[in-house]
């Protein structure tokens, strides 16, 4: 941000306070989640840091929280640490059960969103899509209607989800999917669409549309042109639209509580109870790693986009 | 695609297998949740080798309702107040327990004379006795506050206040901190004036006032001096204070106390296992147990004698029951008829009243 | 792809036909209806399944609102009476119809959703109905004496104006409710008094919260939005992982953080007590009330601002604002004048996103908003849990996902639902 060289005095003045200002909203982004980290590592049960964390005491430092992290649940957290400690930790620890079924849902409801919305993003850029807008507007929906509403529509509807479908002839009680995983699955999948549909229809705009043609032309059926020639293309598009529904089904709270069982306790919904009803230490250890993970999925989404940008030759490499 | 389902399917169908030989219960979370475990959940897992899964609620009593009514009836067994069993009962919510299963006190006493007068009704079955209190931090009122007066009294103790967000023994201590005596209280509560009169009670603390829903939050926010003092469950505080050192101090001064049961869902998954479980845990040892952990007084009278010293081996549990003699000087025991009538329409009014 | 033969040879001048004879108009309309089913049958499964597992379901919901058969699901006697005599007052009829119902009623077990269904309307008298059932089996003609004897209640006519309007299953009664107006005796509907107005001062609430936190996103986003429009692009884009990793950490995260710098003994007040510049007993009261909520839910909203304000921004040539300079204009006029006026569409784009997520935000008031900071879903989420008014819940659901759409509707016309951008 160069000054032009007509700049008056005050112009000057107020362009270095205009850095001062971004500056300072750029501290207000940032330093709330950075703060987590050290937090996390306090050796006292404090929310804030102690005077040995402040003069870089290694003993104001400690990781017993993330220690913690492991053996609350487990059956004989005291036990020596050997190969039957550690399978106690994956069998037993709570955190360790929510991370499992957080990896667990987000991994199905991503693939089954990924897959979904790529396959109506391809039909939603074709040009001679019917209706267009309209549909775009209903897939988009579930990023818009606000939560608790999508939350509790869902409840009743997977609480009884034979009960819509009486006048098909289904038995009203023919099961349920709430409280079931595959029933958190779904509802995941249905918030992670919009987040498929966008990206992957971005990336589709800036296909070139002759490519098919000339594959059409070289002899090759709509399917091979499909896995050999825009599927590569669009794949910074797909992955990154996974990416988000990922990060949408692993961050989702309302909808599992509503719908999901104690058996679905998914990392989120086990910060939200302790949250509610107690900061531990512990809860910041957890938001310290997630903090860390999302820095992990963030560098992987920027390697994407430029790399899907240089492809589409929109940037200098 | 197919495949997927195929996967999901599958892990459905382990979740349920799973459940097999599991109960799930569902209590109020915390210490008293903690509590539970260690004097019922622990022994009854080693002893007929069913898994007991714990989850946590503000109330169980309220996803009952929602969970019957929309067929999604997840829990086995629930830990409710007294009002809210003889409701949900009336109300068909609940699995009836036959009394015929629990067993007889070590003496020999039948069951349904052991246990204290009511404490067994059609769906539930007393655990313990608990006593909604208020409690203050040391540390800010070294003289103290001593009745329930000084709660709403801004100007003597100044400072943040915590209460239950609901009208259940909130109304009750606003009417007695007016000067109502504890046995006049429902009395007076049953007429509109009544009500008014205990709303404009609270109406001198509401700006101060931070609401709590979960048990557990109360000593949290005295530890985190979020407010000063704070009404809560009585043994919350006990267990802040003698297992963690917390400078909270009690106040029995119109207290509200009742019991605490167990109940089963209509359409619980594994209502075999609930029943078990509850046969089990509100014997006279279970019960006599429970009270190592946390200052709730036995639904039984045979556990009363078994009571002894915290699970630190030396703090005499005796004076911070509820039911102690010195703790009851003004104490108001929870009318259940009141409450299952006017639960409904009077949390309506607060919460009307809250969003003021 | 392509299966029209464009080239195939013309037999008659006057009508081009393709290699089978069709006419070629008819081929290409042919084809074009066959390109139009193909695309839509890829985006059919998807359309399905969001139908099925979304739309529908929260239709039904919100269906609740209109539909309740608390009472009239239980009370067919009454229900039968009220039909056959409209705008009658109740006579011994009505009340031994009423007398046998409560008895049916309180067999079924039903009695406390009855006297729920008219609770809601007629605050107080639920207590009546099930008090009532209890000895309803007792009861013996004259059912009117018999009834009030047990209380006197019985004869209000605002009750009986209720049970009127209850007896049958569709209903107005609960979208009333929801704008704050209450039932006459006369069975009609009017104001509620200052004093009980809750819903429609929640809503306003919401509004006026998600109304400064918006402004208060544009006010930070926007300078931030310019400077990373203006920067060469490399500093730009390490400047930009800072707006994007709050993007990408989660919710609950944001929230502990902002739990942990606000309390009463967290980082910020500790800071300040430190510095002297409050007192340890002055610590300043940041959560659990709206300063909290606005804080914390205009952090967390900020990319949301940032992100369309800088795409807007970095297609704005800068010759326009070096023209204006040159012409005489102060470098506030040309802000003014030219510069703002080329970002509008960037800032209607994330104000309405702003505001659409935030008067329906849920998680982050229910942390951090105490009593006064929370908001229309906190109180659709409370009569969902707590209260069970289920039909209530739907009610307000219904009203704010309203104003959602609407908005909704306007972002689709003012940027188009396909330019929405994530990162």
């Amino acid at each position: 941000m160069k000054l032009p060289i007509y700049a008056t005095p005050l112009e000057r003045t107020w362009a270095w306070a205009y850095r001062a200002i971004c500056g300072a909203i750029f501290v207000f982004l940032i330093a709330p989640i950075l703060i987590i980290i050290p937090l996390s590592f306090n050796a006292e049960p404090y929310f804030t840091f102690t005077r040995e964390m402040l003069t870089f005491d290694p003993a104001g430092y400690s990781s017993r929280w993330y220690d913690n992290l492991l053996t609350f649940g487990m059956i004989a957290p005291d036990a020596a640490r050997d190969g039957n400690w550690w399978s106690d930790v994956w069998a037993n620890a709570s955190w360790v059960q929510a991370a499992k079924n957080s990896v667990i849902i987000g991994f199905f409801s991503t693939i089954l969103a990924t897959v979904l919305g790529t396959i109506a993003a391809l039909g939603l850029s074709r040009p001679e899509m019917p209706y267009r807008k309209a549909i775009m507007a209903i897939l988009i929906s579930p990023m818009i209607v606000p939560i608790i509403i999508t939350a509790t529509g869902l409840f009743f509807f997977y609480s009884n989800p034979c009960a819509m479908f009486v006048g098909l002839g289904l038995d009203p009680a023919c099961g349920r999917l709430a409280g079931t995983y595959l029933g958190v699955v779904l509802a995941h999948a249905t918030l992670g669409i919009p987040f498929v549909i966008i990206t992957v229809t971005a990336t589709l705009l800036g296909f070139d549309r002759s490519l098919l043609r000339a594959s059409a032309s070289l002899g090759a059926g709509p399917v091979t042109t499909f896995f050999k020639v825009q599927l590569p293309l669009i794949t910074p598009g797909v992955v990154s639209g996974a990416l988000f529904a990922f990060v949408t089904s692993f961050d989702e709270v309302v909808v599992v509580l509503f719908i999901g069982s104690h058996e679905q306790q998914t990392i989120p919904r086990a910060m939200w109870n302790g949250i509610r009803e107690q900061i531990s230490p512990s809860i910041l250890a957890v938001a310290a790693i997630l903090v860390v993970v999302s820095i992990g999925l963030l560098t992987v989404v920027e390697l994407l986009r430029r790399r899907s940008e240089r492809m589409r030759g929109l940037s200098p490499a | 695609m197919k495949k997927l389902l195929i996967l999901s399917t599958a892990l459905t169908a382990a979740a349920f297998a799973a459940s097999a030989q599991e109960v799930t219960v569902m209590s109020w979370g915390g210490a008293y949740t903690q509590s539970q475990v260690e004097a019922y959940h622990k022994p009854f897992s080693a002893e007929t080798g069913i898994k007991v899964v714990s989850v946590d609620a503000d109330n169980p009593a309220t996803p009952i309702k929602a969970m019957v009514e929309a067929g999604n009836v997840t829990i086995d067994v629930a830990d409710v107040e007294y009002a809210d069993a003889i409701r949900l009962c009336d109300e068909g919510l609940l699995e009836v327990i036959d009394p015929a299963i629990l067993p007889a006190a070590p003496d020999g006493t039948p069951a349904m004379d052991d246990f204290l007068p009511g404490a067994v009704t059609d769906c539930a079955v007393t655990s313990i006795v608990f006593s909604t209190i208020f409690a203050y931090d040391t540390t800010k009122f070294p003289e103290g506050p001593t009745t329930i007066a000084d709660f709403f009294d801004l100007e003597k103790f100044p400072g943040k206040r915590g209460m239950r967000k609901g009208a259940k023994a909130n109304l009750e201590m606003a009417l007695m901190a007016d000067g109502v005596p504890a046995a006049e209280v429902y009395g007076i509560l049953a007429t509109p004036e009544g009500v008014d009169r205990a709303f404009a009670m609270l109406d001198k603390i509401k700006a101060e006032t931070i609401w709590w829903e979960a048990g557990a939050q109360p000593p949290q926010l005295l530890a985190d001096g979020e407010v000063a003092m704070t009404t809560a469950y009585n043994g919350r505080i006990f267990a802040a204070a003698a297992a963690e050192g917390k400078p909270f101090k009690t106040v029995w001064d119109g207290q509200v106390y009742e019991y605490d049961l167990f109940v089963i869902p209509k359409g619980a998954p594994n209502k075999d296992a609930a029943l078990q479980f509850i046969a089990y845990s509100t014997d006279t040892q279970r019960l006599a147990d429970q009270a190592k952990w946390i200052s709730y007084g036995p639904g039984r009278k045979s556990s009363a004698p078994l009571v002894g010293l915290y699970q630190d081996g030396k703090t005499e549990m005796g004076p911070y029951m509820p039911t102690a003699a010195e703790n009851l000087t003004n104490a108001l025991p929870s009318s259940y008829e009141f409450w299952v009538d006017r639960d409904t329409e009077l949390n309506e009014k607060f919460n009307a009243w809250l969003l003021k | 792809m392509a299966d029209v033969t464009m080239d195939a040879p013309a037999a008659r001048p006057e009508l081009l036909r393709t290699a089978d004879g069709m006419p070629l108009k008819a081929a290409l309309a042919a084809a074009s209806r066959r390109a139009r089913i193909r695309a839509f049958l890829l985006v059919l499964p998807l359309l399905a399944f969001i139908l099925i597992t979304f739309v529908v379901p929260i239709g039904q919901m919100l269906s609740r609102s209109m539909i309740n058969d608390q009472f009239s699901a239980s009370m067919p006697a009454v229900g039968q009476w009220f039909a056959d005599n409209p705008n009658a007052a109740p006579d011994e009829a009505a009340f031994a119809a009423l007398a046998s119902d409560l008895a049916g009623a309180a067999e079924a077990r039903t009695i406390g959703e009855v006297g729920t269904r008219i609770n809601y309307d007629v605050p107080g008298t639920r207590s009546l109905f099930t008090s009532t059932g209890r000895k309803a089996k007792t009861l013996a003609p004259p059912y009117r004496d018999a009834l009030l004897a047990i209380d006197k209640d019985w004869d209000r006519p605002d009750l009986w104006a209720t049970m009127r309007a209850a007896s049958t299953p569709a209903t107005t009664a609960f979208y009333q409710a929801a704008l704050d107006r209450k039932l006459t005796p006369e069975g009609k509907y009017e104001r509620a008094d200052a004093g009980s107005r809750i819903y429609v001062t929640l809503f306003i609430r919401t509004f006026i919260l998600s109304v400064v936190i918006t402004g208060l996103c544009l006010l930070l986003g926007y300078p931030i939005a310019h400077l990373l429009a203006v920067l060469p692009l490399r500093h730009a884009s390490l400047l930009m992982i800072l707006v994007l990793l709050p993007f990408w950490t989660s919710l609950l995260v944001r929230t502990t953080s902002w739990m942990v710098l606000l309390q009463g003994q967290g980082v910020i007040n500790n800071v300040l007590v430190s510095l002297g510049i409050i007192g340890d007993d002055g610590r300043l009261a940041m959560m659990y009330n709206q300063t909290g909520t606005i804080i914390a839910m205009t952090h967390i909203l900020l990319p949301f601002m940032i992100l369309p304000l800088y795409s807007v921004m970095k297609t704005i040539p800068p010759s326009y604002a070096r023209a204006a300079r040159s012409l005489g204009a102060s470098s506030w006029t040309t802000f003014r004048r030219i510069y703002l006026p080329q970002t509008a569409p960037g800032i209607g784009a994330g104000g309405i996103l702003v505001f659409i997520l935030a008067v329906g935000y849920y998680i982050t008031p229910a942390l951090v908003g105490g009593a006064d900071g929370t908001l229309i879903s906190n109180q659709i989420a409370f009569h969902m849990q707590k209260s069970l008014n289920w039909s209530l819940a739907a009610a307000l659901a219904s009203m704010l996902l309203a104003a959602v759409l609407i908005l909704y509707w306007a972002y689709d016309r003012l940027v188009g639902i396909d330019n929405m951008k994530l990162g």
